[in-house]
């Protein structure tokens, strides 16, 4: 899923230049981006490109790890085994995300126990949209529409980040991520087509909840952003959060009218002399709120993971454990 | 390599071959406590959609790379050697198809 535009961390001063050697080594670094080459592992990179990404990368990959729980909320309570394994395999891909994700982190020189430590110590963050609720069926198949399409339209550009590792692991993921998308909307459609009024009403519900969260998704407006001019500067951002937002209501207008739902916008409207919808103005308090710590399911959410980890703590040690003394064996012989 | 500390499993490379017939190709990494578990690992994460029909994963520290630092120096002597390409010589149409 889900990177939400990761630049909600604080704002950092970038160190100035030790040397003209490190001067030169950056010249030639900004050459590189400006050419379109892509940075691999390896490469000479400027301490705040490696800062920036290590906190963008891990933030995706937690987010996708997270971002099991809500839906997996509801996998033992699918209404059709049809539809149950559709959510396993798609809950099972989030795990995949955050696999690549991780792996690609790694190589800037971060480890996997630090992440998940900040992770499970709550420093770092993770995309907000999950620490709202699942409080019905519809709320699975508006996630996969509204959620992920979301992810989609802010991971899209990230397939050409000039840091190739992670571009490399987003192109895995979007790949993956149309799945999500359309198996959510189908599920959204067969109730709306195919359901009775009770779930009509539940879609809607759903869709009234889910809106708001989603287009904070891309996160703070362009003049608030802390990280977007360097980012873009250094082709890790290619397209700014209020473009992808708008992207997004414009592409969600039409198919809400497939689906026969509203949106929840009174002020959602076309504006013809720009060539867009107009919509209305997003709660941005509440969005720090979430961020902050005070979303609805915020402890929930980290409960959840920390109490995964330590319960899954005898299987990794019974896992070495088993490689030491295999290993042990073949010394022996 | 080192022993494996508490938490921290080693890194494996993974290599997926698409279908028999091509070749094994670099698809990514995970961490997996020993070898045998690297492989069942790497068919969850990597080969959930068919993606292939061979793995091989092989522990990170054993790769010896070169150095993107020596890229220049290493690959640039091919550039002016256009003559080992079959496009460098230019034959009667009648037997160009060699």
């Amino acid at each position: 899923m889900y990177t939400q535009a990761m630049d909600t961390g604080p704002k950092e001063e970038r160190q100035a230049l030790r040397s003209a050697e490190e001067a030169a080594l950056e010249a030639r670094f900004d050459a590189r981006i400006d050419a379109g080459t892509p940075i691999e592992a390896k490469d000479w990179m400027p301490a705040h490109y490696r800062k920036t990404l290590v906190r963008q990368i891990s933030q995706h990959a937690h987010s996708e790890i997270v971002g099991m729980l809500p839906e997996g909320n509801w996998i033992t309570r699918a209404p059709t085994l049809k539809r149950k394994t559709i959510l396993l395999a798609k809950v099972q891909d989030e795990a995949g995300h955050g696999l690549y994700l991780y792996s690609a982190a790694e190589t800037l020189g971060t480890s996997r126990d630090e992440m998940l430590a900040a992770l499970h110590s709550g420093k770092a963050k993770y995309s907000s949209i999950f620490n709202y609720p699942t409080l019905s069926w519809a709320d699975v198949g508006t996630i996969g529409w509204l959620v992920d399409g979301a992810a989609i339209m802010n991971q899209v550009p990230l397939t050409r980040c000039s840091y190739a590792p992670y571009a490399r692991a987003m192109v895995r993921i979007c790949r993956e991520e149309s799945f999500h998308q359309r198996q959510g909307f189908e599920s959204l459609l067969t109730m709306m087509q195919h359901g009775t009024d009770a779930q009509r009403t539940m879609v809607q519900d759903a869709v009234d909840r889910w809106w708001w969260p989603s287009l904070m998704m891309f996160g703070p407006p362009d003049a608030e952003s802390t990280h977007g001019a360097q980012s873009a500067r250094w082709g890790i951002k290619r397209i700014s959060n209020d473009d992808l937002r708008q992207k997004f209501v414009d592409a969600c207008v039409e198919q809400a009218k497939v689906l026969g739902v509203t949106l929840p916008d009174p002020a959602l409207r076309w504006n013809e002399a720009r060539g867009h919808h107009d919509f209305g103005p997003i709660d941005w308090a509440e969005f720090w709120r979430v961020v902050g710590g005070d979303g609805p399911c915020n402890k929930e959410r980290l409960d959840a993971r920390v109490k995964a980890w330590d319960e899954g703590a005898w299987v990794r040690d019974a896992a070495l454990a088993h490689a030491r003394k295999h290993a042990t064996k073949e010394q022996a012989a | 390599m080192s022993e494996p500390t508490r938490n921290d499993w080693p890194l494996y490379e993974v290599f997926i071959r698409p279908k028999a017939g091509l070749d094994h190709k670099h698809c990514g990494s995970l961490h997996a406590p020993d070898a045998a578990l690297a492989l069942q690992l790497a068919r969850e994460v990597y080969t959930r959609r068919q993606e292939g029909c061979s793995v091989w994963v092989v522990p990170s520290s054993q790769i010896t790379a070169s150095d993107p630092g020596d890229k220049d120096m290493y690959f640039d002597p091919a550039e002016d050697k256009v003559y080992r390409h079959p496009s460098f010589y230019t034959l009667p149409q009648a037997v160009d198809h060699l």
